[in-house]
């Protein structure tokens, strides 16, 4: 089971970047729980300056803009 | 809609040569059709059953002319912004700015402003101060990335033209550099909200630099240019232009916008500043208020307003700054674009 935090104020990229991951897993069969941050002081707690940023299990994977589709699988497995 | 023949390869995988040759024909294609733009519209024009020169037939003109303009205009500016973008991230941005005190340290962050992508202020403002940015560079930073962003920049270049852009230009980059220098002066350090202050700059994590081929930066502008689909409101702009154009009369447009009504600079502000639209909403109306002779220092003024201080990026921007922080930079802000309006009204 892993934890999947999507870090941002509520943009649409923000949304787009959240059904991403929860696709990506449904995809390759890992499950997860996805968690939407959008909270300033917890963004900013976690090291995240462009949104939206995503953490697998506590590591920040990505910041700014959406995932790479490939890239988000490699997270995921990881 | 443009955007969907501006994407040769939607799905995964496609091979290089398909980007390399694809956006290059694409983009011609997009060049010629924009420069049939006044014939087509002239002809679309032409089938409503209404007089071409009364005031219905000038706002279906204006607004059939400006609808494939803008989206064409806005397909060029994002696909190209989102590709130089590529090679600026807020990380490195921070990097180059942190420890910056000098007095040069403000025009490059107003620069890096221009050029760093960044959708929400807030975390940027965070990671930019706990990592030690002056507060000064980072409202530099802060004010000249909507304010003299590439959208507005190419949309007054587009459908005003070359001159007014460029005063544009020199003056928003103007305000953001100076505005940030006093307000760096001020010491205003302690009007941050505590948990602000509190942070700790080694807490914030840093990614590993992600490696970009070329194709993957053409990709980021195409990923650009597909959110223009999503702005519907653009039109609400061009619309407004429009009614401006065809139904506002010469008069009464001098009397209220005028260079002689002194009053209609800070009126214009006052008015633009709970408008909440950006660059690609507000530039179609700038285009319709210059056309009926409205003053160029009022009509500035205006558009630096509307872009530069939105009300609700303010209550975004209190979580991080207490209200009267808030209500200095304002202050600072609004004062460069009164200035900026006075002195165009005075000079021209």
């Amino acid at each position: 089971m892993k934890t999947v935090k999507v870090y941002g104020p509520g943009c649409k990229r923000c949304e787009a970047t959240q059904t991403m991951v929860q696709e990506a897993a449904a995809r390759l069969g890992i499950d997860v729980t996805v968690e939407k941050v959008t909270d300033a002081q917890s963004i900013a707690m976690a090291g995240v300056m462009s949104t939206p940023g995503i953490s697998v299990d506590g590591k920040l994977v990505h910041a700014g803009g959406l995932p790479d589709a490939g890239k988000l699988e490699g997270w995921l497995r990881a | 809609m443009t955007t969907e023949t501006h994407d040769p390869a939607p799905h995964r995988g496609a091979p290089d040569w398909v980007w390399y040759g694809g956006i290059p024909a694409v983009g011609s294609v997009l060049y010629l059709l924009y420069g049939q733009l006044i014939p087509i519209s002239e002809w679309v024009t032409a089938l409503f059953p209404v007089a071409r020169d009364s005031h219905t037939g000038e706002a279906i003109a204006f607004f059939v002319y400006d609808v494939p303009k803008v989206l064409l205009l806005l397909t060029g500016i994002d696909f190209v912004t989102g590709v130089l973008r590529s090679w600026f991230s807020p990380e490195r941005t921070r990097a180059m700015l942190a420890g910056k005190r000098q007095i040069w340290g403000y025009p490059l962050a107003a620069l890096l402003g221009v050029l760093t992508p960044f959708c929400s202020s807030v975390p940027l403002f965070i990671g930019f101060v706990s990592a030690g940015i002056p507060l000064g560079v980072t409202f530099s930073f802060l004010i000249a990335g909507p304010m003299v962003g590439p959208v507005g920049l190419g949309l007054l270049y587009g459908l005003v033209g070359w001159e007014i852009a460029t005063i544009y230009l020199v003056f928003g980059f103007t305000i953001a550099t100076v505005a940030g220098f006093i307000l760096g002066r001020m010491g205003l350090e302690r009007h941050l909200q505590d948990w602000v202050r509190e942070l700790n700059a080694g807490a914030l994590g840093d990614l590993p630099g992600e490696r970009l081929t070329l194709v993957d930066r053409l990709k980021i502008g195409v990923d650009q240019v597909r959110e223009i689909v999503g702005k519907v409101w653009v039109l609400v702009g061009i619309g407004i232009g429009a009614a401006i154009h065809g139904y506002v009369p010469e008069a009464v447009m001098l009397r209220i916008m005028g260079g002689e009504a002194w009053w209609s600079v800070p009126a214009a502000v006052v008015v633009g500043v709970p408008m909440y639209t950006n660059a690609a909403g507000v530039i179609p109306i700038v285009e319709a208020l210059l056309g009926k002779g409205a003053a160029l220092g009022t009509t500035l003024a205006f558009m630096m307003s509307v872009i530069a201080l939105s009300l609700p990026e303010m209550i975004i921007l209190k979580q991080v700054l207490k209200l009267r922080l808030i209500a200095i930079f304002i202050a600072v802000v609004s004062a460069g674009i009164l200035a900026t309006g006075f002195l165009f009204n005075a000079i021209l």
